[in-house]
């Protein structure tokens, strides 16, 4: 399995191998919502663990570009944004393997491109189980309304779901925000008039809270405040699109039922 | 009392079931849950002695961030893991929803106000954050001065 014997190091098949498996390894990072700064802590750690000398690598959050001695510069576009930490442990786990010797590199690069199969998820009604206790528990925690807080499980529950499988079946962005945000609105309003609940805002702020793109702003100011001027608006600009999405839907519903 | 009770059961359940849905590894997420009420709780002392959200949420990120790093090095793994699920009930998202609804509604001057309290949250967490990382590479600093002592010796 070890190429890095019959791999003349330093030779061109050396490097190409070298820079695809740090525009892999930053490509899985940034989709899965690291930081800029450690996207490119890591390509450095590989660099120097796979030692080749002037690396060069400009790192934004819609695409990389990378060369390695300074010729054979490659490109890595990056489209799709989603949170999944599994992926970026795994990354870490690999390269740390790769740093003390453990695996060689062709099995790193083979690690890195199957990473989609090699990462297991969690079944899929445990996180709905965990949609609902999520909006249930925040609502306590940000409104202490302990009489809705069961109708705001079902609902956080019913609008994450939604929101998933829209996920599934239809690829623009952003509409699947407003339409689990019209759905929770109407089945909030809903609740309200049948007088199964007291406060349709306090349903509502903690059901939209799985969609909610909070952490997708803190990131987006960690990110303008480590000097990245690029990453750090693009990232604001989606975070704010997100919640306009949610926001608007919401208002919707309130038009035609509050 | 009775209430902080609650509240910080409700940030466990909600920590640990945000680390569900961003999946995390099952045997880092005891350890999300508990860095999330450790932020929570600073959030809340500093609440009770200074008053404000703001300080607040600038102490609440300065816990994580500390207490995400020492997690991060007891099990190996990126701080992301745990600052992520540990910022939930720090992070504006409701005021964030509530911008929008209020512009849409046209409520303006209230968006406005909301709008003020998330960019303020946001750039209090990130401060926090890098503050925290400031005091982790001054404890490395440290520690590596007293070994280089020890050697001498």
């Amino acid at each position: 399995m070890d190429l890095r014997n019959n791999l003349e190091h330093g030779s061109k098949e050396y490097n190409k191998l070298v820079v695809n498996i740090c525009l892999l390894a930053s490509r899985i990072l940034i989709e899965n919502g690291s930081e800029m700064s450690r996207v490119t802590d890591t390509i450095n750690h590989i660099a120097k663990n796979a030692d080749v000398k002037d690396l060069r690598s400009y790192v934004t959050i819609t695409g990389i570009m990378l060369s390695v001695g300074g010729v054979d510069a490659q490109i890595m576009e990056v489209n799709k944004r989603a949170y999944d930490l599994r992926k970026i442990a795994a990354v870490n786990y690999y390269s740390r393997q790769f740093a003390e010797g453990k695996i060689s590199i062709t099995h790193f690069y083979y690690l890195l491109s199957k990473i989609d199969n090699l990462v297991t998820y969690f079944p899929f009604w445990m996180k709905m189980v965990a949609a609902a206790l999520l909006s249930g528990a925040i609502e306590i925690v940000f409104q202490g309304n302990f009489v809705v807080a069961l109708q705001t499980s079902i609902i956080g529950m019913l609008g994450w779901t939604l929101f998933v499988l829209l996920n599934k079946i239809i690829k623009v962005e952003f509409v699947n925000e407003f339409t689990s945000a019209v759905v929770i609105g109407v089945l909030a309003l809903l609740t309200v008039k049948l007088g199964l609940g007291n406060s349709a805002d306090d349903i509502i702020i903690g059901a939209v809270m799985p969609l909610v793109p909070g952490v997708q702003i803190t990131n987006a100011v960690r990110d303008l405040m480590s000097g990245n001027l690029i990453s750090g608006p693009a990232r604001g600009i989606e975070a704010i699109i997100g919640a306009c999405a949610l926001g608007f839907g919401v208002a919707l519903s309130l038009n035609w039922f509050g | 009392m009775l209430s902080i009770f609650i509240k910080i059961i409700g940030v466990y359940i909600a920590t640990l079931c945000f680390g569900i849905l961003i999946n995390v590894q099952p045997r880092s997420l005891n350890l999300c849950a508990v860095v999330g009420v450790l932020g929570y709780l600073s959030y809340v002392v500093n609440n009770m002695i200074f008053g404000g959200y703001i300080s607040g949420s600038f102490a609440g990120a300065i816990a994580i961030g500390v207490f995400g790093m020492i997690a991060a090095r007891y099990k190996k793994t990126p701080v992301i893991v745990f600052s992520i699920p540990g910022l939930v009930p720090l992070v504006p998202g409701g005021q964030a929803y509530q911008v929008m609804k209020n512009i849409a509604l046209g409520n303006t001057s209230l968006a406005l106000s909301y709008l003020n309290q998330v960019m303020m949250i946001a750039g209090a967490i990130a401060l926090g954050f890098l503050f925290a990382e400031l005091i982790i590479q001054v404890y490395n600093r440290i520690e590596k001065y007293i070994k280089l002592k020890k050697l001498e010796q």
